[in-house]
């Protein structure tokens, strides 16, 4: 066990190297470039995004812009989440009900998120513009990775459950939820990403108050790139933040209601 | 209870693998089922437990009955312990006290991807008779389990259904010599009753000899 520990141990250690040593690679490829070109206008140097994001970091606005898209985007990831789930459910239980869906989803998935923002333009408030397209791009992965888990449920273990009279909350939970998980995880963070890029790019068209969208437009007009790369840069590291927790809190909630705490593993014969 | 089972009928892609198959089950004891792969045993079992539909035909006497049953597969949960698989099925019932009779006790708390096979399999069965329904229908329960382990679960398995309707699916004679008061060797599809063969001594009394002679006229039974 112990030989075993140590040996992943060293494996994730490595592979935690590896990843650094990617980072720097990149890091030092976008320094040669902006160098070889030479105008901060153009690609301005990791020192200088840098220095601008902390520049950033220390003002009240930062905070306060952040927040305000965090919670826009954030709103419409949720509601996508809990409607993809629910509309799932139901189109698992009436199979009508799910051809009359799918092509609608399937059509929401395929048209250019610009095209639901324009539209949004004319239809709702700026403020409410990146919710409701972060909302469009989620709702059909939700759906979709939702509703396969649910057809790729265990008929085996759901004719147990009918023989022995589980009942639909205990197949529901015990069955269903356990079985459902890994696509509804994966859903989830697929989403998660479509929802920022859709997000800002309906803040950037709708520009509503304290938006991170906005501080990208005002950077193209003013041709301030450096602010450009740093505000994106905190997109990247926003939408990786969220993902981790993500995973992390999924984690947790299914071990906490799904797997049972384990004794250690004897050789079974 | 009689379950009487009148003309039934069910067909697999044009293949009919009931056709007028009629059968009055016991309202007590062991019935063995005994018959190649493929000839409908478990067909039948699917449509007694109402996982199937049969075509044509009737069973009659379920009206209401709760049914244990063993599958071919274990169909236990992968995310739930030993103890939690049968807790689910059973709640009433001490699920840690039958582990125990099925000498699985240390294995109370791992998930069925930590047990072997046979592990597996005593658990599935624990499950069945933790339910405790008024029919018992066993597809091949003792497959996977060796000689010892196989003897001591039918003990305690023939202890526990305390002569109620039982259907047990088998291709080992032994099992069917061990447990059955009536063996019917099967032949099909469409399946079809060979041979009726009557063990008259209680299983709790039968001893090796016993099971031995009655597996001497299944064998004879089978080769006429």
């Amino acid at each position: 066990m112990t030989i075993s520990t140590t040996a992943a141990d060293k494996r994730r250690g490595k592979s935690f190297l590896w990843k650094i040593a990617a980072a720097l690679f990149w890091v030092a490829a976008w320094a040669i470039l902006s160098r070889c070109i030479g105008q901060e206008l153009l690609v301005p140097s990791p020192a200088q995004v840098i220095v601008r994001l902390s520049q950033l970091l220390r003002e009240t606005d930062f905070w306060r812009i952040t927040a305000g898209s965090l919670l826009r985007i954030m709103c419409g990831y949720l509601a996508a989440v809990a409607a993809g789930v629910g509309l799932a459910v139901l189109t698992h239980a009436a199979p009508f009900l799910h051809a009359l869906v799918s092509p609608l989803m399937g059509i929401i998935k395929a048209t250019p998120v610009a095209s639901f923002i324009i539209l949004a333009l004319v239809w709702l408030r700026g403020s409410h513009i990146p919710p409701f397209a972060a909302f469009l791009m989620v709702l059909p992965i939700v759906w979709g990775n939702v509703s396969e888990g649910l057809r790729n449920t265990d008929g085996k273990l759901l004719e147990m459950a009918r023989m022995f009279r589980l009942g639909p909350w205990k197949t529901a939970w015990r069955i269903y939820a356990p079985s459902v998980l890994p696509y509804f995880m994966a859903g989830c963070t697929t989403g998660l990403g479509l929802a920022w890029k859709a997000g800002v790019a309906a803040e950037v068209l709708a520009m509503p108050r304290d938006s991170i969208g906005l501080q990208l437009y005002d950077a193209k007009v003013y041709l301030e790139t450096t602010d450009l790369f740093a505000w994106t840069l905190v997109i990247i590291a926003l939408s990786m933040l969220l993902e981790k927790l993500l995973v992390a809190l999924m984690r947790c909630l299914s071990g906490r209601f799904f797997c049972p705490v384990r004794e250690q593993k004897e050789g079974a014969g | 209870m009689m379950v009487e089972i009148q003309h039934l009928k069910k067909d697999y892609a044009g293949q009919a693998v009931l056709l007028n198959f009629s059968l009055a089950l016991p309202g007590r004891g062991v019935t063995a089922l005994c018959g190649p792969s493929g000839c409908g045993k478990t067909t039948l079992l699917r449509l007694i437990a109402g996982l199937e539909r049969a075509d044509g035909g009737s069973i009659t006497g379920l009206a209401g009955k709760r049914i244990s049953m063993v599958f071919q597969e274990d169909r236990l949960l992968p995310w739930c312990t030993a103890e939690q698989n049968i807790a689910l099925a059973a709640p009433k019932a001490d699920a840690a006290l039958w582990l125990e009779k099925m000498g699985l006790a240390a294995a109370r708390r791992k998930l069925p991807g930590e047990l072997s096979g046979g592990m597996r399999r005593r658990v599935a069965i624990a499950r069945a008779l933790a339910y405790d329904g008024d029919l018992f229908l066993l597809d091949e329960p003792f497959k996977a389990l060796d000689d010892a382990t196989r003897a001591s679960v039918i003990a305690c398995a023939m202890r526990s259904m305390q002569g109620k309707p039982t259907l047990l699916v088998t291709h080992e004679l032994v099992e069917a010599a061990t447990m059955a008061d009536t063996v019917l060797l099967l032949g099909g599809p469409p399946l079809q009753v060979l041979r009726e063969v009557r063990l008259p001594l209680p299983q709790l009394g039968r001893d090796a000899g016993q099971i031995r002679e009655y597996c001497r006229q299944l064998e004879q039974a089978r080769g006429e």
